[in-house]
Protein backbone atom coordinates (compact mmCIF):
# COMPACT_ATOMS: atom_id res chain seq x y z
CA UNK A 1 0.00 0.00 0.00
CA UNK A 2 1.62 3.56 -1.04
CA UNK A 3 1.07 6.05 0.66
CA UNK A 4 -1.00 9.20 -0.81
CA UNK A 5 1.82 11.69 -1.03
CA UNK A 6 1.53 15.15 -3.08
CA UNK A 7 2.20 15.44 -6.48
CA UNK A 8 5.12 17.53 -6.69
CA UNK A 9 4.40 21.11 -8.78
CA UNK A 10 6.77 22.58 -11.22
CA UNK A 11 6.16 26.10 -10.29
CA UNK A 12 6.51 25.42 -6.83
CA UNK A 13 9.76 23.21 -7.45
CA UNK A 14 11.15 26.05 -9.39
CA UNK A 15 10.28 28.80 -6.96
CA UNK A 16 11.79 26.57 -3.95
CA UNK A 17 15.45 26.95 -6.40
CA UNK A 18 14.37 30.60 -6.72
CA UNK A 19 13.88 31.34 -2.75
CA UNK A 20 17.14 28.36 -1.91
CA UNK A 21 18.98 30.68 -4.11
CA UNK A 22 18.51 33.77 -2.75
CA UNK A 23 19.51 32.60 0.89
CA UNK A 24 22.43 31.47 -0.83
CA UNK A 25 23.59 34.31 -1.64
CA UNK A 26 22.79 35.65 1.83
CA UNK A 27 25.36 33.05 2.75
CA UNK A 28 27.75 33.93 -0.10
CA UNK A 29 27.30 37.91 1.05
CA UNK A 30 27.97 36.96 4.96
CA UNK A 31 30.89 34.31 4.38
CA UNK A 32 32.75 37.30 2.17
CA UNK A 33 34.88 38.41 5.57
CA UNK A 34 35.44 35.02 6.43
CA UNK A 35 36.74 34.41 2.09
CA UNK A 36 39.00 37.96 2.26
CA UNK A 37 41.43 35.35 4.32
CA UNK A 38 41.64 33.04 1.09
CA UNK A 39 42.47 36.03 -1.19
CA UNK A 40 45.12 34.46 -2.99
CA UNK A 41 41.96 31.88 -3.94
CA UNK A 42 39.84 34.27 -5.02
CA UNK A 43 42.47 36.08 -7.45
CA UNK A 44 43.38 32.47 -8.78
CA UNK A 45 39.75 32.52 -9.80
CA UNK A 46 39.72 35.53 -11.35
CA UNK A 47 42.53 34.16 -13.54
CA UNK A 48 40.31 30.97 -13.98
CA UNK A 49 37.10 32.34 -14.66
CA UNK A 50 38.53 35.46 -16.29
CA UNK A 51 41.76 35.03 -18.67
CA UNK A 52 40.89 31.37 -19.15
CA UNK A 53 37.59 32.85 -21.29
CA UNK A 54 39.51 35.85 -22.82
CA UNK A 55 40.30 33.18 -26.31
CA UNK A 56 36.31 32.61 -26.76
CA UNK A 57 35.29 36.57 -25.77
CA UNK A 58 38.18 37.66 -28.43
CA UNK A 59 37.12 35.69 -30.99
CA UNK A 60 33.68 36.70 -30.60
CA UNK A 61 34.24 40.04 -29.54
CA UNK A 62 35.57 40.38 -33.14
CA UNK A 63 33.03 38.85 -35.16
CA UNK A 64 30.28 40.42 -33.81
CA UNK A 65 31.88 43.79 -34.17
CA UNK A 66 32.56 42.89 -38.02
CA UNK A 67 29.40 41.70 -38.46
CA UNK A 68 27.81 44.70 -36.72
CA UNK A 69 29.99 46.99 -38.84
CA UNK A 70 28.92 45.65 -41.71
CA UNK A 71 24.60 45.40 -40.96
CA UNK A 72 24.96 49.32 -39.71
CA UNK A 73 27.12 50.53 -42.80
CA UNK A 74 24.28 48.95 -44.88
CA UNK A 75 21.20 50.02 -43.50
CA UNK A 76 22.54 53.69 -42.49
CA UNK A 77 24.17 54.03 -46.08
CA UNK A 78 20.54 53.71 -47.48
CA UNK A 79 19.94 57.04 -45.19
CA UNK A 80 22.84 58.77 -46.16
CA UNK A 81 24.27 58.61 -42.43
CA UNK A 82 27.09 55.62 -42.89
CA UNK A 83 29.45 58.37 -41.14
CA UNK A 84 27.08 57.26 -37.68
CA UNK A 85 28.22 53.58 -38.41
CA UNK A 86 31.10 53.45 -35.79
CA UNK A 87 28.78 55.39 -33.55
CA UNK A 88 25.99 53.13 -33.55
CA UNK A 89 27.96 50.50 -33.20
CA UNK A 90 29.69 51.94 -30.13
CA UNK A 91 26.14 52.72 -28.38
CA UNK A 92 24.65 49.13 -29.36
CA UNK A 93 28.46 47.62 -27.61
CA UNK A 94 28.63 49.39 -25.15
CA UNK A 95 24.93 49.84 -23.31
CA UNK A 96 23.79 46.09 -24.70
CA UNK A 97 25.33 44.02 -26.42
CA UNK A 98 28.64 44.30 -25.16
CA UNK A 99 27.65 42.98 -21.45
CA UNK A 100 24.64 40.25 -22.36
CA UNK A 101 26.64 38.82 -25.46
CA UNK A 102 29.80 38.30 -22.90
CA UNK A 103 27.68 36.97 -20.21
CA UNK A 104 26.15 34.78 -22.30
CA UNK A 105 29.47 33.61 -23.51
CA UNK A 106 30.41 33.84 -19.65
CA UNK A 107 27.85 31.28 -18.78
CA UNK A 108 28.70 28.94 -21.17
CA UNK A 109 33.05 28.72 -20.57
CA UNK A 110 33.33 29.92 -17.00
CA UNK A 111 29.71 29.10 -15.53
CA UNK A 112 29.65 25.67 -16.67
CA UNK A 113 33.41 24.79 -15.79
CA UNK A 114 32.63 26.46 -11.89
CA UNK A 115 29.11 24.28 -11.44
CA UNK A 116 31.20 21.03 -12.54
CA UNK A 117 34.21 21.91 -10.85
CA UNK A 118 32.18 22.47 -7.50
CA UNK A 119 29.98 19.47 -8.29
CA UNK A 120 32.79 17.27 -8.63
CA UNK A 121 34.27 18.00 -5.30
CA UNK A 122 31.07 17.79 -3.80
CA UNK A 123 30.95 14.08 -5.38
CA UNK A 124 34.52 12.98 -4.41
CA UNK A 125 33.65 14.54 -0.51
CA UNK A 126 36.36 17.23 -1.16
CA UNK A 127 33.74 19.76 0.41
CA UNK A 128 33.19 17.37 3.18
CA UNK A 129 37.04 16.84 3.91
CA UNK A 130 37.38 20.76 3.70
CA UNK A 131 34.46 20.62 6.61
CA UNK A 132 36.35 18.16 8.51
CA UNK A 133 39.76 20.11 8.54
CA UNK A 134 37.58 23.35 10.21
CA UNK A 135 37.71 25.05 6.42
CA UNK A 136 34.33 26.52 6.07
CA UNK A 137 33.84 25.65 2.27
CA UNK A 138 31.60 28.02 1.49
CA UNK A 139 34.30 30.76 2.48
CA UNK A 140 36.76 29.01 0.57
CA UNK A 141 35.40 27.32 -2.70
CA UNK A 142 32.16 29.47 -2.94
CA UNK A 143 33.03 33.16 -2.31
CA UNK A 144 35.69 33.32 -4.00
CA UNK A 145 33.97 32.17 -7.56
CA UNK A 146 31.13 34.29 -7.19
CA UNK A 147 33.54 37.00 -6.07
CA UNK A 148 35.77 36.51 -9.25
CA UNK A 149 32.73 36.64 -11.26
CA UNK A 150 31.99 40.12 -10.29
CA UNK A 151 35.36 40.94 -10.84
CA UNK A 152 36.02 39.36 -14.14
CA UNK A 153 32.81 39.85 -16.10
CA UNK A 154 33.40 43.74 -16.40
CA UNK A 155 37.00 43.03 -17.77
CA UNK A 156 36.08 40.84 -20.04
CA UNK A 157 33.23 42.94 -21.50
CA UNK A 158 36.01 45.79 -22.07
CA UNK A 159 37.62 43.13 -23.68
CA UNK A 160 35.34 41.97 -26.19
CA UNK A 161 33.74 45.86 -26.85
CA UNK A 162 37.74 46.68 -27.76
CA UNK A 163 37.58 44.04 -30.20
CA UNK A 164 34.36 44.61 -31.43
CA UNK A 165 34.98 48.04 -32.51
CA UNK A 166 38.20 47.03 -33.31
CA UNK A 167 36.22 44.58 -35.78
CA UNK A 168 33.46 46.96 -36.76
CA UNK A 169 36.10 49.26 -37.97
CA UNK A 170 38.22 47.19 -40.09
CA UNK A 171 34.76 45.97 -41.84
CA UNK A 172 34.21 49.71 -42.03
CA UNK A 173 36.99 51.53 -42.71
CA UNK A 174 39.62 49.05 -44.27
CA UNK A 175 36.78 47.31 -46.18
CA UNK A 176 34.29 49.43 -46.78
CA UNK A 177 36.15 52.64 -46.87
CA UNK A 178 34.95 54.96 -44.33
CA UNK A 179 36.87 57.54 -43.28
CA UNK A 180 39.15 56.82 -40.68
CA UNK A 181 39.00 60.10 -38.53
CA UNK A 182 34.89 60.25 -39.24
CA UNK A 183 35.02 56.50 -37.72
CA UNK A 184 36.68 57.43 -34.76
CA UNK A 185 35.53 61.56 -34.16
CA UNK A 186 31.71 60.29 -34.41
CA UNK A 187 32.31 57.98 -31.82
CA UNK A 188 33.86 59.96 -29.48
CA UNK A 189 31.86 62.78 -29.84
CA UNK A 190 28.34 61.09 -29.44
CA UNK A 191 29.34 58.36 -26.71
CA UNK A 192 28.80 59.49 -23.48
CA UNK A 193 31.30 58.14 -20.74
CA UNK A 194 28.81 57.90 -18.01
CA UNK A 195 25.49 56.99 -19.29
CA UNK A 196 27.04 54.45 -21.92
CA UNK A 197 30.35 52.76 -20.70
CA UNK A 198 29.76 53.04 -17.32
CA UNK A 199 25.90 51.57 -17.07
CA UNK A 200 27.17 49.10 -19.44
CA UNK A 201 29.70 48.47 -16.69
CA UNK A 202 27.29 48.39 -13.89
CA UNK A 203 25.24 46.00 -16.07
CA UNK A 204 28.36 43.66 -16.81
CA UNK A 205 28.87 43.54 -12.96
CA UNK A 206 25.31 42.52 -12.05
CA UNK A 207 25.56 39.67 -14.98
CA UNK A 208 28.56 38.78 -13.28
CA UNK A 209 27.31 38.41 -10.26
CA UNK A 210 23.96 36.68 -11.36
CA UNK A 211 25.80 34.18 -13.36
CA UNK A 212 28.71 33.35 -11.07
CA UNK A 213 25.77 33.04 -8.47
CA UNK A 214 23.91 30.64 -10.38
CA UNK A 215 26.79 28.14 -11.56
CA UNK A 216 28.09 28.13 -7.40
CA UNK A 217 24.41 27.56 -6.39
CA UNK A 218 24.04 24.51 -8.61
CA UNK A 219 27.04 23.13 -8.34
CA UNK A 220 27.02 23.41 -4.64
CA UNK A 221 23.56 21.59 -4.45
CA UNK A 222 23.99 19.23 -6.81
CA UNK A 223 23.56 15.88 -6.50
CA UNK A 224 26.29 13.68 -5.60
CA UNK A 225 26.37 12.28 -8.59
CA UNK A 226 27.45 11.81 -12.22
CA UNK A 227 23.95 12.30 -13.43
CA UNK A 228 23.32 15.15 -11.08
CA UNK A 229 26.55 17.05 -12.20
CA UNK A 230 25.39 17.09 -15.58
CA UNK A 231 21.67 18.11 -15.30
CA UNK A 232 23.33 20.60 -13.17
CA UNK A 233 25.78 22.31 -15.41
CA UNK A 234 22.92 22.09 -18.11
CA UNK A 235 20.79 24.11 -15.54
CA UNK A 236 23.68 26.39 -15.06
CA UNK A 237 23.30 27.47 -18.62
CA UNK A 238 19.61 27.87 -19.02
CA UNK A 239 18.99 29.59 -16.36
CA UNK A 240 21.79 32.27 -16.22
CA UNK A 241 20.94 32.59 -20.12
CA UNK A 242 16.96 33.29 -18.55
CA UNK A 243 18.36 35.73 -15.77
CA UNK A 244 20.25 37.70 -17.31
CA UNK A 245 18.13 38.21 -20.54
CA UNK A 246 15.39 39.11 -17.64
CA UNK A 247 17.98 41.22 -15.80
CA UNK A 248 19.05 43.18 -18.75
CA UNK A 249 15.41 44.10 -19.49
CA UNK A 250 14.60 45.35 -15.72
CA UNK A 251 18.33 47.36 -15.53
CA UNK A 252 17.71 49.12 -19.11
CA UNK A 253 14.48 50.39 -18.46
CA UNK A 254 15.85 51.62 -14.65
CA UNK A 255 19.04 52.97 -16.13
CA UNK A 256 17.88 54.79 -19.62
CA UNK B 1 31.11 28.04 24.51
CA UNK B 2 27.49 27.87 25.90
CA UNK B 3 27.13 26.73 29.62
CA UNK B 4 25.18 23.96 28.04
CA UNK B 5 28.37 22.66 25.86
CA UNK B 6 30.52 22.69 28.71
CA UNK B 7 33.22 20.27 28.85
CA UNK B 8 32.99 17.08 31.26
CA UNK B 9 36.44 15.43 31.09
CA UNK B 10 35.37 11.73 31.32
CA UNK B 11 37.58 8.94 30.53
CA UNK B 12 35.62 8.46 27.50
CA UNK B 13 36.81 10.94 24.52
CA UNK B 14 33.77 9.46 23.17
CA UNK B 15 30.43 8.62 24.57
CA UNK B 16 27.36 7.85 22.62
CA UNK B 17 24.00 7.55 24.72
CA UNK B 18 20.84 7.31 23.10
CA UNK B 19 21.64 7.82 19.48
CA UNK B 20 18.61 7.13 16.63
CA UNK B 21 18.70 8.15 13.52
CA UNK B 22 16.31 7.38 10.36
CA UNK B 23 17.51 7.58 6.89
CA UNK B 24 15.35 7.32 4.01
CA UNK B 25 12.61 5.86 6.50
CA UNK B 26 15.09 2.89 7.71
CA UNK B 27 16.73 2.71 11.25
CA UNK B 28 20.36 3.34 11.25
CA UNK B 29 20.63 3.34 15.12
CA UNK B 30 18.12 2.58 17.78
CA UNK B 31 19.18 4.29 20.88
CA UNK B 32 22.80 2.81 20.39
CA UNK B 33 25.07 3.54 23.55
CA UNK B 34 28.93 3.22 23.18
CA UNK B 35 31.84 4.64 24.41
CA UNK B 36 35.17 5.55 23.10
CA UNK B 37 38.35 5.24 26.24
CA UNK B 38 40.99 7.87 25.65
CA UNK B 39 44.65 6.54 24.48
CA UNK B 40 42.74 3.61 22.87
CA UNK B 41 42.11 2.17 19.94
CA UNK B 42 38.48 1.07 19.00
CA UNK B 43 37.59 -0.53 15.92
CA UNK B 44 33.67 -0.31 14.62
CA UNK B 45 32.72 -3.39 13.00
CA UNK B 46 29.29 -4.32 11.21
CA UNK B 47 27.70 -5.75 8.11
CA UNK B 48 27.46 -3.38 4.86
CA UNK B 49 24.88 -0.68 5.24
CA UNK B 50 24.92 -0.86 9.07
CA UNK B 51 25.59 3.01 9.63
CA UNK B 52 29.71 2.50 10.43
CA UNK B 53 30.39 5.52 8.55
CA UNK B 54 26.87 7.48 9.74
CA UNK B 55 28.22 6.78 13.15
CA UNK B 56 31.68 8.59 12.27
CA UNK B 57 29.56 11.44 10.43
CA UNK B 58 27.58 11.73 13.93
CA UNK B 59 30.63 11.93 15.75
CA UNK B 60 31.96 14.74 13.78
CA UNK B 61 28.81 16.59 13.58
CA UNK B 62 28.88 16.05 9.60
CA UNK B 63 25.17 14.85 10.32
CA UNK B 64 22.49 15.55 12.94
CA UNK B 65 20.92 12.82 14.55
CA UNK B 66 17.25 12.34 15.70
CA UNK B 67 17.87 12.08 19.22
CA UNK B 68 20.78 11.38 21.32
CA UNK B 69 23.50 12.52 22.52
CA UNK B 70 27.20 12.32 21.52
CA UNK B 71 30.16 13.87 23.53
CA UNK B 72 33.31 14.21 21.85
CA UNK B 73 36.25 15.25 24.56
CA UNK B 74 32.86 16.59 27.13
CA UNK B 75 31.25 18.55 23.95
CA UNK B 76 27.88 17.58 22.87
CA UNK B 77 28.05 17.76 19.40
CA UNK B 78 24.74 17.58 17.81
CA UNK B 79 24.36 20.92 19.87
CA UNK B 80 27.24 22.77 19.02
CA UNK B 81 26.99 26.14 16.65
CA UNK B 82 29.08 26.34 14.02
CA UNK B 83 32.12 27.88 15.30
CA UNK B 84 32.47 25.69 18.27
CA UNK B 85 31.92 22.71 15.76
CA UNK B 86 35.18 24.23 13.80
CA UNK B 87 37.05 24.35 16.90
CA UNK B 88 36.39 20.81 17.76
CA UNK B 89 36.88 19.80 14.54
CA UNK B 90 40.52 21.10 14.28
CA UNK B 91 41.29 18.44 16.90
CA UNK B 92 40.29 15.58 15.06
CA UNK B 93 42.01 13.97 11.54
CA UNK B 94 39.21 11.94 9.40
CA UNK B 95 40.59 9.65 7.27
CA UNK B 96 37.63 9.07 4.10
CA UNK B 97 36.89 5.94 2.90
CA UNK B 98 37.50 7.25 -0.60
CA UNK B 99 40.41 9.30 0.10
CA UNK B 100 38.66 13.23 -0.24
CA UNK B 101 41.97 14.46 -1.76
CA UNK B 102 41.99 18.22 -3.19
CA UNK B 103 42.39 17.69 -6.71
CA UNK B 104 44.01 20.91 -7.86
CA UNK B 105 46.52 20.21 -5.23
CA UNK B 106 50.01 18.19 -5.23
CA UNK B 107 50.30 15.60 -2.61
CA UNK B 108 52.93 18.08 -0.78
CA UNK B 109 49.89 20.82 -1.13
CA UNK B 110 47.39 18.55 0.31
CA UNK B 111 49.06 17.55 3.54
CA UNK B 112 50.37 20.91 4.21
CA UNK B 113 46.20 22.29 3.49
CA UNK B 114 45.25 22.56 6.63
CA UNK B 115 48.82 23.60 8.76
CA UNK B 116 48.15 26.83 6.09
CA UNK B 117 44.68 27.19 6.77
CA UNK B 118 45.20 27.49 11.14
CA UNK B 119 48.49 28.14 11.64
CA UNK B 120 51.08 30.55 10.70
CA UNK B 121 54.34 28.79 10.34
CA UNK B 122 57.18 29.60 8.58
CA UNK B 123 57.42 27.66 5.21
CA UNK B 124 60.87 25.58 6.67
CA UNK B 125 59.20 24.16 9.25
CA UNK B 126 55.79 23.76 7.70
CA UNK B 127 58.23 22.10 4.77
CA UNK B 128 59.43 19.95 7.84
CA UNK B 129 56.39 18.69 9.24
CA UNK B 130 54.72 17.64 5.70
CA UNK B 131 57.53 15.39 5.07
CA UNK B 132 57.98 13.85 8.04
CA UNK B 133 54.03 12.34 7.97
CA UNK B 134 54.79 11.72 4.09
CA UNK B 135 57.81 9.39 4.80
CA UNK B 136 55.64 7.91 8.06
CA UNK B 137 53.18 7.27 5.00
CA UNK B 138 55.98 6.21 2.81
CA UNK B 139 55.47 8.67 -0.04
CA UNK B 140 58.00 11.26 0.78
CA UNK B 141 58.73 10.75 -2.62
CA UNK B 142 55.61 11.45 -4.02
CA UNK B 143 55.18 14.80 -2.69
CA UNK B 144 55.26 16.67 -5.90
CA UNK B 145 52.73 14.51 -7.91
CA UNK B 146 49.17 15.23 -7.97
CA UNK B 147 46.30 12.81 -6.76
CA UNK B 148 45.38 11.92 -10.38
CA UNK B 149 49.29 10.15 -10.72
CA UNK B 150 48.41 8.19 -7.12
CA UNK B 151 47.18 4.79 -7.01
CA UNK B 152 44.01 4.02 -4.77
CA UNK B 153 46.50 2.92 -1.60
CA UNK B 154 48.89 5.79 -2.03
CA UNK B 155 46.05 8.30 -2.28
CA UNK B 156 44.52 6.64 0.99
CA UNK B 157 48.18 7.23 2.77
CA UNK B 158 48.26 10.56 1.44
CA UNK B 159 44.96 10.82 2.95
CA UNK B 160 45.99 9.86 6.43
CA UNK B 161 49.57 12.02 6.17
CA UNK B 162 46.83 14.82 6.09
CA UNK B 163 44.72 13.76 8.59
CA UNK B 164 47.74 12.79 10.96
CA UNK B 165 49.48 16.31 9.95
CA UNK B 166 48.41 18.60 12.85
CA UNK B 167 48.41 15.45 15.77
CA UNK B 168 44.94 15.48 16.58
CA UNK B 169 43.77 14.39 19.92
CA UNK B 170 41.37 11.72 17.97
CA UNK B 171 41.46 10.39 14.17
CA UNK B 172 38.31 8.46 12.34
CA UNK B 173 39.67 6.22 10.24
CA UNK B 174 36.96 4.87 7.88
CA UNK B 175 38.33 2.16 6.12
CA UNK B 176 41.43 2.71 5.83
CA UNK B 177 43.16 -0.43 4.58
CA UNK B 178 40.81 -1.08 1.51
CA UNK B 179 43.51 -1.09 -1.46
CA UNK B 180 46.62 -0.73 0.44
CA UNK B 181 48.77 -4.32 -0.31
CA UNK B 182 50.13 -6.11 2.29
CA UNK B 183 53.56 -4.28 3.10
CA UNK B 184 51.24 -0.88 3.23
CA UNK B 185 48.83 -2.52 5.10
CA UNK B 186 51.60 -3.83 7.76
CA UNK B 187 52.84 0.18 7.74
CA UNK B 188 49.67 1.37 8.18
CA UNK B 189 48.61 -0.59 11.09
CA UNK B 190 52.13 -0.31 12.90
CA UNK B 191 51.77 3.73 12.04
CA UNK B 192 48.39 3.89 13.62
CA UNK B 193 49.25 1.62 16.50
CA UNK B 194 52.55 4.30 17.29
CA UNK B 195 50.54 7.26 17.20
CA UNK B 196 48.48 5.63 19.72
CA UNK B 197 51.21 4.48 21.72
CA UNK B 198 53.85 7.26 21.65
CA UNK B 199 51.33 10.97 21.16
CA UNK B 200 48.17 8.64 23.38
CA UNK B 201 45.77 9.58 20.40
CA UNK B 202 42.33 8.23 20.71
CA UNK B 203 41.21 6.44 17.19
CA UNK B 204 38.05 4.94 16.31
CA UNK B 205 38.72 2.18 12.97
CA UNK B 206 35.83 1.64 10.92
CA UNK B 207 37.22 -2.02 9.29
CA UNK B 208 35.93 -5.29 7.77
CA UNK B 209 39.23 -6.60 7.92
CA UNK B 210 38.98 -8.26 11.43
CA UNK B 211 42.62 -9.92 10.79
CA UNK B 212 44.30 -6.32 10.74
CA UNK B 213 41.67 -4.77 13.43
CA UNK B 214 42.71 -7.93 15.35
CA UNK B 215 46.02 -6.45 15.48
CA UNK B 216 45.63 -2.71 16.18
CA UNK B 217 42.42 -2.46 18.17
CA UNK B 218 41.96 -2.54 21.87
CA UNK B 219 38.40 -2.70 21.74
CA UNK B 220 35.88 -3.74 18.98
CA UNK B 221 32.31 -3.16 18.93
CA UNK B 222 29.89 -4.82 16.38
CA UNK B 223 27.18 -2.85 15.52
CA UNK B 224 23.68 -4.73 13.63
CA UNK B 225 20.52 -3.75 13.65
CA UNK B 226 20.92 -0.36 14.73
CA UNK B 227 22.29 -1.11 18.59
CA UNK B 228 25.47 -3.13 19.53
CA UNK B 229 25.47 -6.61 18.65
CA UNK B 230 28.58 -7.54 21.04
CA UNK B 231 31.49 -5.69 22.01
CA UNK B 232 34.88 -6.67 23.63
CA UNK B 233 38.65 -7.14 22.87
CA UNK B 234 39.53 -8.79 19.48
CA UNK B 235 40.59 -12.00 21.14
CA UNK B 236 37.37 -12.05 23.37
CA UNK B 237 34.93 -11.73 19.65
CA UNK B 238 37.05 -13.89 17.73
CA UNK B 239 35.66 -16.70 20.33
CA UNK B 240 32.28 -16.44 18.72
CA UNK B 241 30.49 -16.85 21.48
CA UNK B 242 27.37 -15.41 20.19
CA UNK B 243 25.10 -15.68 17.05
CA UNK B 244 26.25 -12.23 15.86
CA UNK B 245 30.13 -12.74 16.31
CA UNK B 246 30.13 -16.23 14.79
CA UNK B 247 28.16 -15.05 11.62
CA UNK B 248 29.94 -12.12 11.39
CA UNK B 249 33.34 -13.08 11.83
CA UNK B 250 32.78 -16.51 10.08
CA UNK B 251 31.18 -15.08 6.94
CA UNK B 252 28.35 -17.25 7.50
CA UNK B 253 25.26 -16.42 5.19
CA UNK B 254 23.09 -18.15 7.95
CA UNK B 255 22.34 -15.92 10.93
CA UNK B 256 21.24 -13.21 12.60
CA UNK B 257 21.95 -10.72 9.80
CA UNK B 258 20.79 -11.30 6.60
CA UNK B 259 22.68 -12.01 3.21
CA UNK B 260 19.99 -11.00 1.05
CA UNK B 261 17.92 -7.75 0.82
CA UNK B 262 14.17 -7.85 1.62
CA UNK B 263 12.02 -8.89 -1.36
CA UNK B 264 9.27 -10.38 -2.23
CA UNK B 265 8.80 -14.27 -2.72
CA UNK B 266 11.80 -15.54 -5.09
CA UNK B 267 9.75 -18.38 -7.12
CA UNK B 268 7.08 -15.62 -7.35
CA UNK B 269 9.91 -13.60 -8.27
CA UNK B 270 10.85 -16.30 -11.47
CA UNK B 271 7.40 -16.81 -12.38
CA UNK B 272 6.80 -19.96 -10.43
CA UNK B 273 3.91 -21.18 -8.00
CA UNK B 274 4.93 -19.01 -4.65
CA UNK B 275 7.17 -21.16 -2.22
CA UNK B 276 5.93 -18.96 0.96
CA UNK B 277 9.26 -17.79 1.46
CA UNK B 278 10.25 -13.58 1.45
CA UNK B 279 13.27 -12.47 2.57
CA UNK B 280 12.94 -10.42 5.16
CA UNK B 281 15.25 -7.94 7.40
CA UNK B 282 15.71 -8.97 11.00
Amino acid sequence: MSATRPRPSRIGDALAQVGACGLFLFQLIGAIPKSLRHIKETIRQVWFVGAMSLVIIMTCGLFVGMVLGLQLYDVLSRFGSAAMSGTVVALALYRELGPVVTALLFAGRAGTSITAEIGLMRATDQLAAMEMMAVDPLAYVATPRFLAGIVAMPLLVCVFNALAILGAHVVCVTWLGLDNGTFWSNMTTNVDVWTDVVNGVWKSAAFGAVVALIAVFQGYTTPPTSEGVAYATTRTVVFSSIAVLALDFVMTAFLT
Amino acid sequence: MSAANAPERTDALVQVRGLSTELNGKTIFDRLDLDVPRGKITAIMGPSGTGKTTLLRHITGQLMPDAGEIRVDGHNVPTLARGELFDLREKIGYLFQNSALLTDFTVFENVAFPLRQHLKLPEEILRNIVLTKLQAVGLRGAAELMPSELSGGMARRVALARAIVRDPMLILYDEPFVGLDPIALNQILKLIRTLNDTLGITSILVAHEFAAVGRAADHVYLIAGGKVAAQGTPAELARGESDWTRQFFGGEADGPVPFQYPARDYAADLGFPPSGRTERAR
